[in-house]
C-alpha cells in the first residue's frame, strides 16, 4: 500500500512540472512583455523609457530561458511576487487573507450538496420504481438546466427584496458570521444537488444490478441491509471517484458565489485581479487551484485504496 | 460583402453548420445498423424524448435561419432572414411583454406588431434577442465541441488501444490540462487573445477535451482485449484500421451520449463566463449578457423581469432537452436493457 | 422414486419477462417434483428457461422484468408463492438455498469470505460469532486448505473452483433442505468441474439434502442425477429417471439430443445436428413446440395443447406419437 502511495506521490511531481510549463507558455509565449506593460501602465502612449522601467521592476526584462527559470523557480518555491497592479501588494499575503473564507464557503457547500445528493440518491434508490423516484429525478434534471446565475440572482431578490430577509451579501469571519453563508450554500445546493442525485442514482442502481445482489438476497439478507451494507460500499468506489474530478468546478462554482455574494475568498481576488488585467495575480492562482486538484486526486487514490481491497493488495 | 465580413461570418457560421451536418450524417449513416435501428424503436417509443426532439428541431431551424446574412445595399449591415422579419427597434427603452407601442406605426407582421415578450434597455424585442441567442449559444456548444471531440477521441484511442508510454504521455497531458481548473484557463486565454466568439470556443474546447478524453480511453481500453480485435488482429488488419473501423464504431454511443451532455454544459457555461466578462462581447446577443444585464434590472422600479426570465426559460428549454435527449438515448442503448 | 413425500413440488409454473419485443414466456406450465436425499436435473439449451425456473422458485426473478403468473411451489406442502416477501425471505438461505453459475461475479469483492459466510447465519438470527464459528467449519468441510487464511481472504485472490467451494459454504450454512444449483460447474475447468460436483455429492449423501441441478451438459446429469427432467421452450418435454431417460428417450427431443453427442457418431461421418432454431420465447406456436425440427412431426402435432403422457410407468413425455417410433437410446 505505501509503494503505490509513493508511486501516486511521484506521478504528481511531473503534473507540476507540466502545469508550470503550460502557464509558463500561456503567458509569456503568447504575450511579450512589452504589450503587458502597456496594459498595466494605462497611459495613452507609454514610452519606451516607462515601457522599460516597468519590465525592470517586474522581472520582465530577461530572455525566454531566463524568464522561464524565474517563473519556475517562483512557482515552485512558492514565491509568486508582487501583483502587476498598480497596488503592488504582495500576493502571498492576499492569499493567506481570502484563504479562510473561500475555504469555509467550499468546504460548507460542498458537503451539504454532496451529502444532500448521496442522501437522496439513497432513498430513491431504495424507492426505485415509484413516483417518488421518477418527480425527484425530474426535478433534479430541471434543477440541472438552470443556469447557477439565475438562482444567485433569483435567490437574492427573493431573500432580500420580498422577505426581507438578510443577510444577502457580505462575510464575517467566525461562527456569528455564519449567517452569510445561509444564502450561497442555498444556491449551491439547489444548483448541484441534481447534477450528484443522478450521478450517485445510477452507481447504487449498476450496483444493484450485480450478482453479488443476487446472491445477499438468496442468503435471506433483509432488503434494507442488501442496500446499506453490500451495495452501498461498492457505490462509494465511483463516488468517490467522480468526487475529484469535482473539485474544478468546486473552484469554479466558488468563484461565482463569492463574487455575487461579496465573499471577499480567493476567488473574488481572481476576478479583480482579471477585471484589473494583473497577470501575476491569474498565474498565481492558476497554479494553486491546479495545486489544489492534484492534491484532490491524492486523496482520492488514497480513499480508492482505502475502500476497494482489489487495489490495496496489489 | 467584404472579404473579411465574409470570412468572419464563415468562422461563426461553419460549426453550427458543421455540427447540424455531422448530427444528419450520423443518423443516416446509423439507419444502417442493426444495433442502432433497435435503438431508435426504443426512442421512437419514449414521448419525452420526441418532444425534446422537437424542441431541438424548432431551435436548429431558427439558428439557420439566422446563420445566412446578405446586405441589401452596400452601407447596410448584413442582415440575415430573422433581421428580416424583426425590423429595427423603435422602441426607446424597456417595455413589458405586450404592451402597446409607444410609437404609432403599425407593423405589418403580426409576430412583431406587438413585442410578445417586451424589449429591452435600447428598445430592442426580447424574441428576436432570445432567437439572436440561440444561434450564440449553438456557435459556443457546437464549435467548442468542434474543438474539444477530435482532441479527445484521437488522445483517448490512442492511449487505450497502444498503452504504455502513449498512454502514459496522454494521461500526462490530460492530467495537466484537467487540473488547470476550466475556468481560470479559459479566463487566461481569452484574456491574451481576444475576446471574440472564436477565442472563447477553442479556450472552451481546449478545457472540455479532458473528461472526454478519459471516456474514450476507458472504453478502448475494455474493447481493445475483446476477441473481435485480437481476431482482426490476427487477420493482419493494420492498427489504424482497427480503430477507425471496429474500435471506433462501437465508442460512438458513448461518445455521443457525453457529446450531447458536454454541449448543453458548454452552454450554461456561457453564461457564466459573460457575468464574468470573459464571455461573448455584449453587442452580440447572447443569453448570458442577457441575464448579466438582468441584475441590474431586477432593482429597478417596476421591475424589468422579462429579460432574465425569457433567457433563462429559452436556455432551460435547450439544457433540458439536450439532458433528456441524452438519457433517452442512454437507455435506448444500454445493452444491459435488452433481454434474450 | 422414493417413497417419501416431495419436499419441493412446483405444479404448473408459469413466468414471464417483460422485454422490448413483447411479453416472453420462458417458464410455461412447468411441474416437476423433488423428493428428500434426491438430485433432479433439469437439463436443457440455452433459452429454454431452465435458469428462469430456478429464479422463480427462488423468487429472485430480474428486476424489473420478471414476474410469476401463476402456478404453485410447494415447499413441504407450504405454497411459496402465497408469502409476503418478508416470509420468503426467511426461507432463502435458511431451508432453500442456490448457488449460481458465475463464482467470479457472485460475491461481493469488498468484503471477506469469512464475513460473508457468516453473513449467512446472522441473516437468519445468529450472532457474528456463531457466524465466525461455522463459517471455519464450513470452509473446512467443502475442501479449503487454509480455512482460516481464506476467512481474511477477499473474493479476488481466490480461484474459480475456491470460489465456488465458497458459495456452497454459504448455501450450506443453515443445512438447507433443497439446494438449487444453477450450472454450478459451467464456468469451471473440466478438472475443477468434477472436484465440486463430488463435493456436492458427498454433502448431498451426508446432510441428505434434496438437489435441483439446473444444467445443458448431460455428462453431469449421467453422473449425479437420479431424476431428469428435459426442458425445452419452456415446457418440460420429458421426466424420467436417469437410467431410463438414457437407455430409452421418449421425446423427439431427447431423441435427437442423445443422438447427436458427439460419441455416438462413427469415425468420418458427420457430426449430427438439430437443424433449426427454438422459436422466439414471445411468441410460442401452437402445439407442440418442437415441431419444426422434429423429423416425426405429421400435422396434428400443431393443433393444440400437447398433454404429458407417462410411459411404461416411469417416463412422462409431452407427445402424441410415443411408441410410433422406434430408436434407441444410450448406455447409461
Amino acid at each position: 500500500m505505501l509503494r503505490y502511495l509513493i508511486r501516486r506521490v511521484l506521478y504528481m511531481i511531473p503534473t507540476l512540472i507540466g502545469v508550470s510549463l503550460l502557464t509558463f507558455v500561456l503567458f509569456f509565449g503568447i504575450f511579450s512583455p512589452e504589450t503587458i506593460a502597456r496594459r498595466n501602465l494605462s497611459a495613452k502612449n507609454a514610452s519606451q523609457e516607462q515601457i522599460q522601467t516597468w519590465e525592470h521592476e517586474h522581472g520582465f526584462d530577461k530572455t525566454k530561458l531566463e524568464l522561464f527559470e524565474v517563473h519556475m523557480k517562483s512557482l515552485l518555491g512558492f514565491q509568486f511576487g508582487k501583483s502587476d497592479s498598480k497596488s503592488k501588494e504582495v500576493i502571498w499575503d492576499r492569499i493567506r487573507e481570502g484563504a479562510l473564507p473561500s475555504f469555509e464557503l467550499a468546504s460548507l457547500a460542498f458537503f451539504f450538496t454532496l451529502g444532500c445528493g448521496l442522501a437522496l440518491a439513497v432513498v430513491v434508490a431504495y424507492l426505485r420504481g415509484t413516483y417518488i423516484d421518477t418527480l425527484t429525478m425530474a426535478l433534479a434534471v430541471i434543477s440541472m438546466s438552470i443556469p447557477i446565475v439565475v438562482y444567485v440572482i433569483g435567490l437574492q431578490y427573493f431573500f432580500g427584496k420580498m422577505l426581507k430577509y438578510g443577510p444577502v451579501a457580505g462575510y464575517e469571519p467566525g461562527f456569528s458570521g455564519l449567517r452569510f453563508m445561509i444564502l450561497p450554500v442555498m444556491v449551491s445546493l439547489v444548483s448541484g444537488t441534481g447534477y450528484y442525485v443522478r450521478l450517485y442514482r445510477t452507481f447504487l442502481l449498476d450496483e444493484t444490478g450485480q450478482d453479488y445482489v443476487r446472491t445477499a438476497r438468496a442468503k435471506g439478507v433483509a432488503e434494507n441491509l442488501v442496500l446499506f451494507k453490500h451495495v452501498l460500499k461498492n457505490a462509494m468506489i465511483p463516488v468517490i471517484t467522480t468526487t475529484v474530478s469535482v473539485i474544478p468546478s468546486l473552484i469554479l462554482g466558488n468563484l461565482v458565489l463569492e463574487s455575487f455574494f461579496g465573499i471577499p475568498g480567493l476567488g473574488n481576488y481572481l476576478i479583480g485581479a482579471i477585471k484589473g488585467q494583473d497577470f501575476a495575480v491569474v498565474r498565481a492562482m492558476v497554479y494553486l487551484g491546479t495545486l489544489l486538484y492534484i492534491f484532490g486526486l491524492l486523496l482520492t487514490d488514497v480513499l480508492y485504496a482505502v475502500l476497494d481491497p482489489r487495489v490495496r493488495l496489489q | 460583402m467584404t472579404l473579411a465580413v465574409l470570412f468572419s461570418n464563415l468562422i461563426a457560421n461553419l460549426p453550427v453548420i458543421v455540427v447540424l451536418v455531422l448530427v444528419i450524417l450520423i443518423f443516416v449513416r446509423s439507419r444502417r445498423e442493426v444495433l442502432w435501428r433497435e435503438a431508435y424503436r426504443r426512442l421512437g417509443k419514449n414521448n419525452l424524448a420526441k418532444v425534446a426532439m422537437g424542441i431541438l428541431g424548432i431551435y436548429s431551424t431558427l439558428v439557420i435561419m439566422d446563420c445566412f446574412s446578405w446586405q441589401a445595399s452596400r452601407n447596410e449591415e448584413p442582415r440575415t432572414v430573422v433581421d428580416a422579419i424583426f425590423q429595427k427597434p423603435f422602441e426607446r427603452t424597456y417595455s413589458a411583454p405586450l404592451a402597446p407601442t409607444t410609437s404609432g406605426e403599425v407593423m405589418d407582421h403580426p409576430l412583431v406588431s406587438k413585442h410578445l415578450l417586451g424589449t429591452d434597455s435600447v428598445g430592442e424585442d426580447v424574441v428576436y434577442k432570445v432567437i439572436k441567442g440561440m444561434r450564440t449559444s449553438f456557435i459556443i456548444g457546437g464549435f467548442s465541441c468542434l474543438v474539444a471531440v477530435p482532441i479527445a477521441l484521437v488522445f483517448g484511442l490512442l492511449a487505450g488501444y497502444f498503452g504504455k508510454w502513449v498512454d502514459d504521455i496522454v494521461q500526462f497531458l490530460y492530467t495537466v490540462f484537467g487540473s488547470v481548473p476550466d475556468i481560470l484557463l479559459i479566463i487566461a486565454i481569452v484574456m491574451m487573445l481576444d475576446k471574440s466568439i472564436v477565442y472563447v470556443c477553442v479556450a472552451l474546447g481546449l478545457t472540455s477535451w479532458t473528461g472526454l478524453c478519459r471516456l474514450v480511453r476507458g472504453e478502448t481500453l475494455k474493447h481493445r482485449d475483446r476477441e473481435y480485435v485480437r481476431a482482426a488482429k490476427a487477420l493482419g488488419v493494420s492498427d489504424f484500421r482497427i480503430l477507425a473501423k471496429h474500435i471506433l464504431p462501437n465508442l460512438m454511443p458513448s461518445v455521443i451520449i457525453a457529446v450531447t451532455l458536454l454541449f448543453s454544459t458548454l452552454a450554461l457555461y456561457e453564461t457564466i463566463l459573460s457575468y464574468l466578462g470573459v464571455g461573448m462581447p455584449p453587442g452580440s446577443g447572447s443569453w448570458g449578457n442577457m441575464i448579466d444585464a438582468a441584475r441590474d434590472e431586477l432593482t429597478r422600479n417596476p421591475m424589468v423581469w422579462w429579460n432574465l426570465v425569457f433567457a433563462s426559460g429559452a436556455l432551460l428549454l435547450l439544457v433540458l432537452s439536450l439532458n433528456v435527449l441524452a438519457d433517452a438515448l442512454r437507455d435506448a442503448i444500454d445493452p444491459r436493457l435488452r433481454t434474450q | 422414486m422414493s417413497d417419501l413425500a416431495p419436499v419441493l413440488e412446483v405444479r404448473n409454473l408459469r413466468t414471464y419477462l417483460e422485454t422490448i419485443r413483447g411479453r416472453a414466456w420462458p417458464v410455461d406450465d412447468v411441474s416437476f417434483d423433488l423428493h428428500p436425499g434426491k438430485i433432479r436435473a433439469i437439463v436443457g439449451e440455452s433459452g429454454s428457461g431452465k435458469s428462469i425456473t430456478a429464479l422463480s422458485i427462488m423468487q429472485l426473478l430480474p428486476e424489473p422484468a420478471g414476474f410469476i403468473d401463476s402456478g404453485q411451489i410447494l415447499l413441504e406442502g407450504k405454497d411459496l408463492l402465497d408469502l409476503t416477501w418478508n416470509e420468503m425471505r426467511q426461507h432463502r438461505g435458511h431451508d432453500l438455498a442456490m448457488i449460481f453459475q458465475e463464482p467470479m461475479t457472485s460475491l461481493n469483492p469488498v468484503f471477506t469470505i469469512g464475513n460473508q459466510v457468516a453473513e449467512s447465519v446472522v441473516a437468519h438470527g445468529g450472532t457474528w460469532e456463531q457466524g465466525k464459528k461455522r463459517a471455519l467449519e464450513l470452509l473446512e468441510r467443502v475442501g479449503m486448505e487454509r480455512p482460516e487464511l481464506v476467512l481474511r481472504q477477499y473474493p479476488h485472490e481466490l480461484s474459480g473452483g475456491m470460489r465456488q467451494r465458497v458459495m456452497i459454504a454459504i448455501a450450506l450454512a443453515n443445512r438447507p433442505k433443497v439446494l438449487i444449483a444453477d450450472e454450478p460447474t459451467t464456468a469451471l475447468d473440466v478438472t475443477v468441474q468434477a472436484q465440486i460436483l463430488s463435493l456436492m455429492r458427498e454433502i448431498q449423501k451426508e446432510m441428505g439434502m434434496a438437489i435441483l441441478l439446473i444444467t445443458h451438459d448431460l455428462g453431469v446429469v449421467a453422473e449425479m442425477a437420479d431424476d431428469v427432467s428435459v426442458m425445452y421452450a419452456g415446457k418440460i418435454v420429458e421426466d424420467a429417471p436417469v437410467r431410463d431417460l438414457f437407455r430409452s428417450p421418449q421425446h423427439p427431443y431427447t431423441i435427437d439430443l442423445l443422438e447427436s453427442l458427439p460419441a455416438r457418431q462413427h469415425r468420418g461421418q458427420d457430426l449430427a445436428v438439430i437443424e433449426g432454431n427454438v422459436p422466439a420465447a414471445t411468441a410460442w406456436p401452437a402445439g407442440c413446440r418442437y415441431a419444426n425440427r422434429c423429423q416425426y412431426c405429421i400435422p396434428a402435432c400443431t393443433e393444440g395443447e400437447i398433454p404429458m403422457v407417462t410411459v411404461n410407468g416411469v417416463t412422462d413425455a409431452r407427445c402424441i406419437r410415443i411408441g410410433q417410433f422406434q430408436r434407441g437410446g444410450v448406455k447409461a
